[in-house]
């Protein structure tokens, strides 16, 4: 069996890093890192290698080339190989083109049984490019799972969220899931893997390395949307501080919920 | 294309280098940025420029088809068990603000199992039309029948703009649709509008640090996933009528992949943030998990829900159904107490909107304070006891 894991490099921290006056970013202490989501994706490829026999597994990114520390981490949980797409013809990729070019990728790889990827990336949060992927190849899709059971070695049995509670889905491999936090708690690379990771080489691929890819399906000019203007958000309002004593400031408390009938 | 930069306008100021999540720009020897390979023309540098010294060079796309063919509001109807999901009541409002703006007219997608009943209550909520397929294939939801079903009717009758709810089942079957008519779909809007005949489509994104305004130019339809709770539903008319549209589509082949065995609502384990009257959230500046039983006493004490930002949920303090924020639940209750939560965008975009809001936080210059009606500085531990005990003597 042969389980694809997707990989995004997100910058590191959303959250936090604000400059409180003027709310634009505070950049000086970033950098990549694996998008959360997908971490919970490569720990339950690497679980299911451990369980099942002849499990191959295999990290794929596309990014910019710093998205190589991000693979080389991916691989410090023990998973078998990787393969970098970056190229500048992929830049500026919206969810379409970024999702043609990985299923490119993953047709070259071939022979794939389960397609993981997390359940969106924390940076454009769009959720798209998974079930994107599963289109692109044809394949069944379940999105949000959360939990991975082995029917047979064809058909697996998914628990996949729902605002409200799960359904459970029985699914024919090959097949593309999403994953959500709750599906495993990521383990802590071991000293043995990430030393094993060390040796492993990064396979890279440009345009050029994928085969038959239609060079008006990638980048930019594959993408249908456009980013037309980003703007970072202004919040202001006059606020009225609370002031003295515990005791004063909870007497205070008390009475505003009472002004506005809140208690 | 790439980002360029225009030398006399740029003064060095370094606001491009300080904004780019990609850690691509550099500067030269005279100060002046460099772009390097790790560009990812996401275009945040160009935004942050006071000076328009940075723009982004762009080619002249093709245009691949002709979008003047396609006309009117679709939105995608959203049904459990022949009840109808409060998003959609919202895109019918949305959906029809959108319409009148095109001179088009609306109408509602409604895919299930003897579900056209559904239809007249779509039409009360605005829909002018409503696309029915009643297959016994479409009872339970799953990806690819609706993708089908969907694919059908939109290549039929050529939709300009489809919306749908930004659930977890919208979100499921929007971007399947979306590739396989290899089109622009945007994700989880909270603004819609028209500009020049294209929908302009704003999102946050980076964690809500920025948002984005997003087109769709030259391919259609236009597709959008929008955030629930954030559109008015429109008033019901309870006297409006509408054209139903019954089509029929062969779906025999398509149950080949999938079987939903199970569909489990699970009694509510929590009450629902989204529906609470009052809610009482819990940050980093509790200090340790163990201290969320504070936050749940002062939610007793009101009869309030407990919620929290991202950084405890990722720190597994408390459940991810707790979350509040641009990938929590957006929430919008009479009353919202911030307990040792700084403010980071990402959490003030799901509860900014709360009609009143109240932030207890150390740090005098934390961002809460900047939403919030009512700001007390100082220790949470020694605050929120004293105000435990007033709630509870009265």
């Amino acid at each position: 069996m042969k389980i694809i894991v997707c990989i995004k490099q997100v910058p590191e921290s959303t959250e936090a890093k604000l400059d409180p006056k003027t709310f634009t970013i505070d950049r000086s202490s970033s950098k990549g890192i694996i998008n959360p989501f997908d971490v919970n994706a490569v720990e339950e490829a690497v679980r299911i290698a451990e369980k099942l026999e002849n499990v191959e597994t295999i990290a794929l990114s596309m990014g910019p080339p710093s998205a190589e520390d991000t693979l080389k981490e991916a691989l410090t949980y023990g998973l078998d190989a990787a393969y970098l797409l970056s190229d500048k013809a992929f830049a500026g990729a919206d969810t379409l083109a970024t999702s043609y070019t990985i299923a490119k990728a993953i047709d070259k790889i071939g022979n794939y049984d389960l397609i993981l990827c997390g359940k969106q990336a924390i940076d454009g949060d769009t959720a798209q490019v998974g079930p994107g992927i599963a289109e692109n190849l044809n394949l069944a899709q379940a999105t949000n799972v959360q939990k991975i059971d082995f029917v047979d070695d064809k058909t697996l049995k998914v628990a996949s969220e729902l605002e409200d509670g799960y359904k459970i889905i029985e699914i024919k491999l090959p097949a593309v899931l999403t994953v959500t936090k709750e599906i495993n708690i990521p383990r802590i690379p071991s000293f043995k893997t990430a030393r094993l990771a060390l040796k492993k080489v990064i396979v890279k691929w440009t345009a050029q390395d994928l085969e038959n890819i239609d060079k008006s399906k990638i980048g930019m000019d594959g993408s249908p949307t456009s980013v037309i203007k980003v703007e970072t958000p202004k919040i202001q309002k006059s606020t009225i501080f609370l002031k003295g004593t515990p005791s004063q400031i909870a007497q205070d408390f008390v009475q505003k919920l009472k002004e506005r009938y809140l208690i | 294309m790439a980002v360029k930069i225009v030398r006399e306008k740029c003064t060095g100021c370094g606001l491009c280098y300080e904004s780019c999540p990609n850690d691509a720009i550099d500067f030269d020897e005279n100060d002046i940025p460099l772009i390097g390979e790790n560009c990812t023309l996401c275009g945040i540098c160009i935004d942050q420029c006071h000076e328009g010294a940075l723009n982004l060079e762009k080619e002249t796309k093709s245009v691949k088809m002709n979008v003047a063919d396609y006309k009117n509001v679709w939105i995608c109807v959203e049904q459990h068990e022949k009840t109808i999901a409060k998003v959609v009541f919202e895109l019918l409002g949305i959906g029809r603000i959108l319409a009148s703006k095109l001179n088009g007219e609306l109408a509602a997608v409604l895919l299930g199992d003897e579900i056209k009943d559904l239809a007249t209550k779509l039409f009360h909520y605005g829909a002018d039309k409503v696309y029915l397929i009643d297959d016994a294939n479409l009872k339970e939801y799953r990806t690819i029948p609706y993708t089908d079903a969907l694919e059908y009717l939109v290549n039929k009758y050529k939709p300009e703009i489809i919306l749908f709810g930004a659930t977890k089942q919208g979100r499921d079957l929007a971007p399947r649709l979306a590739t396989r008519l290899k089109t622009g779909l945007t994700a989880d809007c909270t603004g819609l509008d028209i500009e020049e005949g294209n929908l302009v489509q704003t999102r946050p994104a980076y964690g809500g640090n920025i948002i984005a305004t997003i087109k769709t130019l030259n391919s259609r339809p236009q597709m959008a996933s929008v955030r629930p709770k954030v559109f008015q539903i429109p008033e019901i008319d309870a006297a409006r009528k509408g054209q139903l549209v019954q089509e029929k589509l062969e779906l025999h082949e398509t149950d080949k992949w999938t079987r939903v065995i199970e569909v489990v609502r699970e009694a509510k384990k929590t009450a629902n943030l989204e529906d609470a009257q009052i809610i009482v959230s819990g940050g980093r500046g509790l200090g340790k998990p163990e201290n969320f039983k504070l936050i749940e006493q002062f939610a007793n004490c009101l009869n309030a829900c407990v919620g929290a930002s991202r950084v405890v949920v990722d720190a597994g303090w408390i459940p991810h159904y707790h979350q509040v924020g641009q990938t929590g639940k957006t929430v919008q209750p009479k009353l919202y107490i911030a307990c040792g939560i700084s403010g980071a965008i990402q959490h003030l975009i799901g509860m900014k909107s709360s009609d009143f809001i109240i932030a207890i936080n150390k740090d005098p210059d934390a961002p809460i304070f900047k939403v919030a009606d009512i700001g007390i500085v100082g220790d949470l531990f020694e605050i929120i006891p004293e105000i435990i005990k007033k709630l509870s003597s009265l």
